[in-house]
């Protein structure tokens, strides 16, 4: 029997102005570029300037929303630290890359191979905050975020861990991204969303306190699933928790051919319930989904969907329950189940 | 009692040493080493470091495995799918739908193996410029997945040389929790130009046959491999009979918090990983009856990992690093000594540690250095990586 996991805090940085800022909503980017940076924060109060110097944006992003979720989640330290990214130390892996082709496998620096594994934020943020508990990262593609969370409530579940750090981390690097526009561009089917990065870490625990936005109600991925089967096995999630109404629902629309799986649920079963996308605004990388559950949380806290994002117009009374749908190209599906407690 | 281990059914494994379980034994006890010059990978350190490489091209395992030869396969999908086939064969399982199975893999390497061959020169032909799309780490667990037709959970894990180790445990709490009644466990690396220069750089390769936990001991051999794991629920063992390898009892994961790339002197994530592992499967540490250890003998893992165990235990039980047979395989490590492991525990039989000569000056301990019978009933396998994740697993025999 899976224990209450409560969701007691969130940190973004993305495409957006996101980072400690509360008024998001007012202000959100139209990107017009096929690639959107990510909006940093001045990181020298955050991170210890020497450090930071060697650090390469991933980490630095990961390393300053981890410690903002934390001291909003008023956890001092982590039971485990779980980490998701598709993509991984993208910037540092090409750098190494490079440097063995063009310069014959010499004159390597390690610090870009040490720094290029994927699970060197959540060592970083261990080593930052000398955190010797659990630690795990998944490398899944679209669903990296995802299986980091399903992890946090095994844990939870299993009575290993009473606070949690769980995030979702993707930069932006050199060519691999280009190669990818490239990719997308020559193809018509593509997706039209920005490339883009970010990292959103959120503290789940066992216990609620008086910061606590969200219950965890589910979460479930799928390697593969048929457009025929799509609906069904929805239903099946959502009856499994016990529920029959969702408030909202989030999408992962990418602008590519595959949007037809969230057709068929935005033509049919969720036709009348208010639906929001993100990755217009968020941009496509391996852990988006952590921007939608980011959203997700925030529309809870406003109870309003700003235009930019509301797909159907439909306004609900309430925004209490929320049901996040993901996917890409076909395969790596995840839907989670939020429910406000605010 | 029993209600608390998580049953393994099935194994299969690649590695430099063999094709397949048998070759792997029969290798092991005829302390047949599986290092040698690198010939697949066009390097210029080719000449100079011995590797564990297996000796197939990418096109031979392409026909053993039966595939579509135009596809663009990576070699750590080639690796992964002959393990993970053989694992699934071992079990006796002839409907993978018939119970909900999960897939979780480790990789390290992942895509870059492919990548690091078009990445400069990747407009000439589709397959090339598809690239991209097949550089993600979980590339390799999808095309696992899709050999074995399962659609269902699966994830894929990447925490340096610990990975295949928390793929296993993650696996062993999917299935006592009830989220998955069946799920295949492991991982796959291959040789990659990345690695073999990352680990150079940082100057942990050695030119000679690796020595674990001696005093002379200069560094590491690069292996590339794969196993995987069948683990059942206890409803499927009952259910369908199945014979039992052997059981998970026992399982930790910790982080050294100390160093990005070094442990600490006196192997604290490995103290706290090994410690917790013993209690959770409810033993004493006077039950470890063999331990195969990381042992990649690197100056610095073989002193943490040694100081971790004496540390521990009191006498230190027989230990080992079967890393001189099959160089140190990375993210697969952790599955590759499972597979080990279990062996050693349905043959009563410890691997040696080649090539040991001279104790640690700092530790004053011994390896096991021959083929060694005792009867064997729960053993430790330990697994440290990059970023200080260690974990240690426990796999005891069904009694």
């Amino acid at each position: 029997m899976n224990k209450t996991c409560y969701i007691n805090s969130a940190s973004s940085i993305s495409s957006q102005n996101t980072f400690r800022n509360n008024n998001f909503f007012e202000k959100i980017i139209i990107h017009k570029e096929k690639i959107a940076n990510a909006i940093e924060p001045n990181y020298s109060k955050i991170i210890n300037p020497i450090s930071i110097r060697r650090m390469s944006k991933i980490t630095k992003m990961g390393i300053a929303t981890a410690k903002s979720a934390l001291k909003k989640g008023n956890i001092m330290m982590p039971d485990a630290i779980i980490t998701g990214t598709g993509m991984g130390c993208l910037k540092d892996s090409e750098k190494f890359l490079k440097s063995i082709i063009e310069n014959n496998e010499k004159f390597l620096s390690p610090t870009e191979f040490i720094q290029s594994t994927h699970n060197t934020v959540g060592s970083q943020i261990a080593l930052n905050l000398k955190c010797k508990n659990y630690n795990m990262t998944y490398v899944h593609g679209s669903i990296s975020f995802e299986l980091a969370l399903i992890d946090s409530q095994l844990l939870i579940s299993e009575n290993q861990a009473n606070n949690i750090l769980v995030g979702g981390i993707d930069e932006l690097g050199g060519k691999i991204v280009d190669d990818t526009l490239v990719l997308e561009n020559d193809n018509e089917n593509g997706i039209n969303v920005p490339l883009s990065e970010g990292s959103h870490f959120f503290t789940i625990s066992s216990r609620k306190n008086a910061n606590s936005l969200a219950i965890l109600k589910g979460i479930e991925i799928y390697h593969k699933i048929s457009k025929n089967d799509i609906s069904n096995k929805l239903n099946l999630f959502l009856k499994k928790n016990k529920f029959n109404k969702i408030d909202v629902i989030i999408l992962g629309f990418n602008g590519d051919i595959w949007d037809k799986y969230y057709k068929i649920l935005t033509d049919n079963l969720f036709k009348n319930t208010p639906q929001v996308q993100y990755k217009n605004i968020s941009g496509e990388f391996s852990t988006s989904s952590s921007f939608g559950l980011w959203l997700g949380l925030e529309l809870i806290k406003k109870q309003n969907i700003p235009k930019e994002v509301s797909l159907n117009n439909i306004k609900s009374n309430k925004i209490n329950t929320i049901l996040l749908v993901n996917q890409f190209k076909g395969t790596q599906f995840s839907f989670v189940l939020i429910e406000s407690i605010i | 009692m029993r209600k608390n281990f998580v049953s393994i059914t099935g194994m299969g494994i690649i590695s430099s040493i063999g094709d397949n379980l048998e070759e792997n034994f029969s290798a092991l006890i005829n302390k047949k080493v599986g290092l040698d010059q690198i010939s697949h990978i066009n390097t210029i350190h080719k000449n100079k470091i011995k590797v564990g490489e297996i000796k197939h091209t990418n096109n031979e395992l392409i026909d053993l495995l039966c595939f579509n030869k135009n596809e663009n396969y990576s070699r750590t999908e080639l690796l992964g799918s002959i393990a993970a086939k053989e694992a699934i064969k071992h079990s006796g399982i002839k409907s993978i739908d018939k119970f909900k199975t999960g897939l979780i893999s480790a990789t390290s390497v992942g895509g870059m193996v492919r990548t690091e061959k078009f990445y400069l020169n990747s407009n000439s032909d589709d397959n090339s410029k598809n690239y991209v799309k097949n550089h993600h780490a979980g590339r390799s667990t999808e095309r696992i997945a899709d050999t074995l037709n399962i659609t269902d959970y699966i994830s894929t894990i990447s925490t340096a040389c610990s990975s295949a180790a928390n793929a296993i445990m993650l696996g062993a709490r999917m299935i006592k929790s009830k989220k998955l009644d069946r799920v295949i466990v492991g991982g796959t690396d291959s040789l990659a130009k990345f690695t073999i220069n990352g680990f150079n750089t940082l100057m942990l390769l050695s030119e000679k046959e690796c020595m674990p936990f001696d005093a002379n001991r200069n560094g590491l051999n690069l292996g590339e491999g794969a196993a995987y794991l069948v683990l059942e629920s206890e409803e499927i063992i009952n259910k369908e009979k199945k014979k039992v390898l052997a059981n998970i009892s026992g399982y930790a994961n910790a982080n050294d918090a100390f160093h990005q790339t070094g442990s600490s002197d006196k192997g604290n994530g490995a103290f706290i990983a090994i410690n917790k592992a013993i209690k959770s499967a409810k033993i004493k540490k006077e039950d470890i009856d063999y331990i195969n250890m990381h042992g990649t003998a690197t100056i610095n893992n073989d002193l943490s990992e040694g100081a971790a165990i004496k540390r521990i235990f009191d006498p230190i039980p027989p230990f080992s690093s079967t890393k001189p047979y099959t160089g140190h395989t990375l993210a697969a490590a952790g599955a590759i000594e499972a597979v080990f492991s279990i062996l050693a525990l349905n043959n009563n039989t410890i691997f040696p540690n080649l090539n040991f000569k001279n104790k640690m000056p700092e530790l004053n301990i011994s390896p096991v250095t021959e083929i060694t019978q005792k009867n064997l009933k729960n053993v430790l396998s330990n697994s440290f990586g990059f970023g200080g994740n260690c974990t240690a697993l426990i796999f005891s025999k069904n009694e």
